[in-house]
């Protein structure tokens, strides 16, 4: 079974690489032929599944060593696959999902010339996730944490002809790098620390080394995951992003790759166990992305940026859960799974409706949705009541779950977090409200575009309706099924470990206040929204209003201090290579070329002067050999 | 000594004139090669002599590369015998050695020979009254500009003789590097010094040039000679012997007065040390250290640019094999003696061949700077007094003389009317006309800056990295240095060769025969692979870096 693994990986590798280099010749079979590689993907991981269900919790994870990768003295690095429930998770997540928005892309991507390209992309994007989410050490992780990055640099820059896309793609690969050079570090310093980056001897020798060294790898890896997963303060790439074809963000930007840092943090569980002052800074990172998300969320009127937000806010829920360590982890990666089911679903409507409208974003220019796109609005819907939380369904048992751990977490800490937990609940409500409502509900407020075509709304074609009926069916039913009998808790439990957490308050008192608050935020939003009809301007709004749609000013933030202080430090270092550098080389040359000069007047071309220096060179030899004797 | 003592000596001598003069013992087998090859020299002056003329010039080719090539065979059998490692010895009563260096250089010396054959014989880049004709004079004894010189010129002669004396310089330099008493190190000097000094003065065009070049040279070399052989008179009164082994054993102190006559002298320190300095000295003109490199760049110059390639390549590879011997078997006792000097040697030799390359105008001037300069870098590896300095320097001179070689030969392709265009300002935009010739000599320069990726570089951090571990650290850090400012000149070419305008009235580039390619690109090929896969290579010179005593 355990050679199977690779295979994984190994078809959608094969996809991109038939894709790209295939040529124009697969114009009119590569859709087709990505989404197969991606299904063959997902149904060899259906039967690794089946098959470790089949065995015992401890006896679940499976190991595949394909060869040695760069065997030097003591630094060995393998090419090695882990299968455990937590990677087992992931790769079922990323190859179902990802199957799903392959068949939807064959529909959005209907007209676009570059399709095969795009479906090569997705692939690569594919395979390298899977290779993050599979390799054995961390040095292999680095591999396809950079492809993912690769990945999502090719696909937000996809429609390069924009500006707009090809600025965004680079914003996210230089955010990124910030990241990545963290997680780099982490591995060096795991190095020299362990002496080995493989997972089993990393994590089970945490208990040998210094707690200072233990956090300063714990830092780096919370840096890394910051980067890829936009948190705070790497946040900025995220909502530039959503210039990607819509299926991108949906499967990268929502229900994947951004999830990777959480899987970072969880899978590298022991470290940051024994780190606790780095498990303070995540779930500082977490509680303030969580909130920072969701404020921004609250103000776009671009659909995708709002959903972009909410995003951010929701994997801030994952990092902080994961922060809160064994009582977290299982409900970190809950959530992650039902978030990757629900705002899957999300974005897809959301491609849905723009595909609708003539790729319109501004949801003051919907409205009145709901009759012309029935299945959209039930999926979207569905979606909707799942990430508020609305009892019964997937976001509603899994938020739960991470709102009680915030508050068993403890102490003034606990309270703080659990506040935090239900404010963000309640944006939460408020901000996806008033998607729904400007979206579906009220009056057309449709517009012509550029061209003066009238949008016609219409519902989307099978290829694309069908996904988004699926992943509602993950919206509604995944959360359930995970918290019936525990299920989810007893499959992750032997990977990443776990302890019931006890909450101050009881859990059907935090249930209660999950509930209320969720009912205050869909409150508030339909007398803004619901009640009244939507100006089709923007209204200039609060002052709150006005940062958050300035994404809380993360750009002015980073261009005066990063921008600016960059440029500061280049002009002062050019300077200084002007003057001291240029100086110094500039003199040495000039000096070399004079004593050069010199030089070469000796070279008189007499023989009798070559002679002469011949015969004084030869007694300088006998003089100092003589001289070196009597000293 | 007075006349009492002299009248003893020769009574004595006469007495038992048998037991004291044993008949030699000559060991054919391991001598093979310097037999074969003065062997071949020898026929070849005797088809001089006998063979028509227009046959000559094809026989002379194939008797020489044939010769060489047989040589080198031998030399391969020999180190394959395991005269190189275990079976290593001193043969022809103690006048030869067979061991790891002497193979190795012996073998890199026979292959810069064949590679310098092809050169001499090339015949495709220049023409004379409609024949396509060779780089060297038509008849040596005319005078240059005379009608004599016209009318040999017309007949089509060739100076053949270049050939049989390429072979006898060959013959000399194979046993320059082996020699194991001091005058068969003389002799040896001698009969590679004097043919070369002959081809220096037979280039077709410029031959002013090129006869001045050869008197100085001679001059010059005559003048080494002579301080050497005082050298060695010297070590032989300190000694009583001019045996290497013998002088080693006294310089030791494990053998005291064999010969009463000499007892005045030997073990006189005086003796040694200026002897060792004066022959010293001889060798280190040889390889053209500073302040003995003067003649350097004249000769370069002068002559003809096939001779100066081989010179450049196989004289520097013999002489720093004699050095080699002469400081490793028999004065390693001298160590402390011999280093500082040789530190101070090494480091005029790094800095004055880099710093006065940098203004350097004409192409075949810059390369004799830039062999100083090299000959410095070796010397570091030679002061490192370890197995690891002898390994390295052995590489470092394969690696070198292959390129040094094919650089030259390239040097022959770029021509304008008046013969080959070495300014340097005529080499402008070359790489624009003749991108192919351009980017092989760009390789060559790389590999002389020791860039990685070429030979140069492998060589560089043999030699560094062997003198470093012998505690010369200082040494390695002004070598680096001049090769900073080395690696200036030599980047200046490639800039003028690519990003330069071309001149309107520029030289062109002159297709040759498959000789002088195959020259060019056994030389690139070298380069290349003793850069990108240097082990073997280095593994074969430190198997070769013992020397028998």
């Amino acid at each position: 079974m355990e050679n199977l693994i690779a295979l994984l990986v190994a078809a959608p590798l094969l996809g991109a690489a038939v894709l790209l280099l295939g040529g124009r010749r697969l114009d009119r079979a590569g859709h087709l032929l990505g989404t197969v590689m991606a299904a063959a993907s997902f149904g060899l991981a259906v039967v690794l599944f089946t098959d470790m269900l089949g065995r015992a919790g401890d006896d679940r994870s499976l190991h595949q060593h394909l060869f040695s990768w760069i065997p030097v003295g003591g630094f060995q690095a393998d090419v090695a696959f882990q299968l455990d429930q937590l990677s087992m998770t992931f790769v079922l997540l990323i190859t179902g999902v990802g199957t799903l928005i392959h068949v939807y892309s064959i529909g959005y991507m209907e007209h676009d010339e570059r399709r095969r390209r795009f479906f090569a992309y997705l692939n690569l994007f594919l395979a390298a996730m899977l290779l993050l989410v599979l390799a054995d050490n961390y040095l292999l992780l680095y591999v396809g944490w950079e492809g993912v990055g690769v990945a999502s640099y090719l696909l937000i820059g996809f429609w390069q002809h924009k500006p707009s896309a090809a600025t965004a793609a680079k914003k996210a690969f230089l955010v990124n790098r910030v990241g990545d050079v963290g997680l780099s570090i982490a591995i060096m310093l795991m190095f020299t620390t362990f002496g080995t980056f493989a997972f089993g001897p990393v994590l089970t020798s945490t208990g040998e080394t210094s707690e200072g060294k233990l956090t300063a790898i714990a830092l780096m890896l919370l840096l890394a995951a910051c980067g890829k997963s936009a948190q705070v303060p790497l946040q900025s790439w995220l909502g530039d992003a959503m210039e990607g074809p819509t299926p991108v963000s949906a499967l990268i930007h929502a229900a994947t790759m951004v999830t990777a840092g959480v899987y970072l943090i969880t899978r590298s569980g022991a470290i940051f166990n024994a780190a606790p002052d780095a498990q303070t800074v995540v779930v500082v990172v977490g509680a303030v992305t969580l909130l920072f998300g969701a404020i921004v969320g609250c103000a776009k009127d671009d659909i995708k940026k709002a959903l972009a937000g909410s995003t951010m806010s929701q994997i801030g829920y994952m990092v902080l859960a994961a922060g809160l360590g064994p009582i977290g982890y299982v409900f970190a990666i809950m959530h992650l799974v039902t978030h990757g089911f629900f705002k899957a679903g999300l974005f897809l409507g959301a491609g849905s409706v723009m595909h609708g409208m003539n790729d319109e974003v501004d949801m003051r220019k919907y409205g009145g949705l709901r009759k012309y796109m029935p299945v959209t609005f039930v999926t979207f819907g569905l979606g909707y009541l799942a990430i508020i939380g609305f009892p019964g369904l997937s976001g509603f048992w899994s938020k739960d779950k991470i709102i009680e751990a915030a508050f068993a977490k403890g102490g003034a800490e606990g309270w703080i977090l659990g506040a935090v937990t239900l404010l963000g609940a309640a944006l939460t409500a408020y901000y996806m409200t008033r998607v729904m409502l400007m979206t579906f509900f009220g009056e057309k407020r449709w517009q012509p575009d550029a061209e003066g075509n009238e949008p016609h709304p219409h519902e989307s074609p099978k290829s694309m309706t069908i996904p988004m009926i699926v992943l509602a069916f993950g919206s509604v039913f995944a959360g359930g099924l995970f918290s019936l009998g525990d299920s989810f808790i007893k499959w992750l439990e032997p990977v990443t470990a776990f302890e019931h957490g006890h909450s101050p308050l009881s859990a059907a008192v935090v249930t209660s206040a999950t509930v209320v608050v969720l009912l205050i935020g869909v409150g508030l939003a339909w007398l803004q929204y619901g009640r009244k009809p939507v100006p089709v301007v923007a209204p200039r709004g609060s002052l709150l209003t006005r940062a958050a749609r300035r994404d809380l000013g993360q750009d002015d933030f980073n261009h005066v201090v990063l921008v600016r202080g960059g440029e500061h430090l280049t002009r002062s270092l050019v300077y200084v290579d002007h003057t001291l550098v240029d100086g110094v080389v500039n003199g040495t040359a000039a000096s070399v070329g004079g004593l050069s000069g010199r030089l070469r007047k000796l070279q008189t071309g007499y023989a009798r002067t070559y002679a002469v220096s011949m015969f004084g060179g030869t007694a300088v030899l006998i003089a100092a050999t003589l001289l070196m004797r009597a000293v | 000594m007075n006349a009492n003592a002299v009248h003893t000596l020769w009574t004595s001598a006469a007495a038992d004139p048998i037991s004291k003069i044993p008949s030699p013992t000559i060991e054919y087998a391991q001598l093979a090669p310097v037999m074969i090859v003065i062997g071949a020299a020898v026929i070849g002056i005797v088809v001089e002599a006998f063979a028509p003329r227009r046959a000559r010039y094809h026989i002379q080719l194939w008797l020489t590369v044939v010769a060489l090539g047989a040589a080198f065979a031998s030399v391969v059998a020999l180190a394959v015998g395991g005269y190189a490692t275990t079976k290593q010895t001193s043969v022809a009563m103690g006048a030869l050695a067979v061991d790891g260096p002497a193979l190795f250089l012996q073998g890199v010396i026979l292959l810069s020979g064949v590679l310098a054959a092809f050169t001499f014989a090339e015949r495709r880049l220049d023409r004379a009254h409609g024949k396509r004709v060779d780089s060297f004079v038509a008849q040596a004894g005319a005078v240059p500009g005379s009608e004599a010189e016209q009318a040999a010129v017309k007949a089509g002669f060739a100076t053949t003789e270049v050939f049989p004396l390429m072979l006898f310089a060959v013959g000399g330099m194979i046993v320059f590097p082996a020699a194991n008493d001091l005058l068969t190190l003389f002799i040896a000097l001698e009969v590679f010094s004097l043919p070369l000094y002959l081809m220096c003065a037979l280039a077709r065009r410029r031959r002013l040039m090129s006869q001045e070049s050869a008197v100085k040279y001679f001059l010059l070399g005559a003048f080494s000679s002579a301080f050497l052989l005082f050298g060695i008179a010297l070590l032989y009164g300190y000694s009583g012997s001019v045996s290497y082994a013998v002088i080693a054993d006294v310089v030791d102190g494990t053998l005291i007065s064999n010969d009463p006559v000499l007892a005045q002298t030997m073990g006189n320190d005086a003796l040694l040390l200026i002897g060792m300095a004066l022959v010293l000295m001889g060798l280190l003109f040889k390889v053209g250290a500073v302040p003995f490199h003067m003649w350097t760049p004249d000769v370069y110059q002068g002559a003809p640019t096939p001779v100066t390639g081989f010179m450049a390549a196989a004289t520097k590879v013999a002489a720093f094999g004699a050095l080699l011997r002469l400081l490793y078997v028999v004065l390693p006792g001298m160590r402390w003696d011999w280093r500082p000097v040789m530190w101070g040697v090494a480091i005029a030799t790094m800095v004055v061949g880099a710093i006065v390359a940098v203004t350097q105008t004409d192409v075949k001037r810059l390369l004799a700077y830039s062999s100083v300069a090299h000959a410095g870098f070796i010397l570091a590896g030679v002061i490192a007094a370890t197995p690891a300095g002898v390994s390295s320097v052995l590489f470092y001179l394969a690696a070198y003389s292959f390129v040094t070689i094919g650089a030259f030969a390239v040097v022959t392709l770029v021509r304008d009317a008046g013969g080959e265009a070495t300014h340097l300002s005529k080499w402008a935009g070359l790489g624009r006309r003749s991108p192919l010739v351009a980017a092989v000599f760009a390789v060559f320069l790389l590999a002389f800056a020791g860039i990685p990726l070429t030979s140069g570089f492998s060589g560089k951090f043999a030699v560094f990295s062997a003198a470093a571990e012998g505690g010369a650290g200082a040494l390695v850090i002004i070598g680096v240095l001049s090769s900073a400012v080395a690696a200036f000149f030599y980047v200046r070419v490639i800039v003028l060769m690519f990003f330069s305008e071309p001149r309107a009235d520029g030289p062109t580039v002159t297709v040759p025969s498959p000789l002088t390619m195959s020259v060019i690109g056994v030389g690139v090929v070298v380069t290349v692979v003793l850069g990108v896969a240097p082990q073997y290579f280095l593994d074969l010179a430190g198997q070769a870096s013992v020397f028998v005593r």
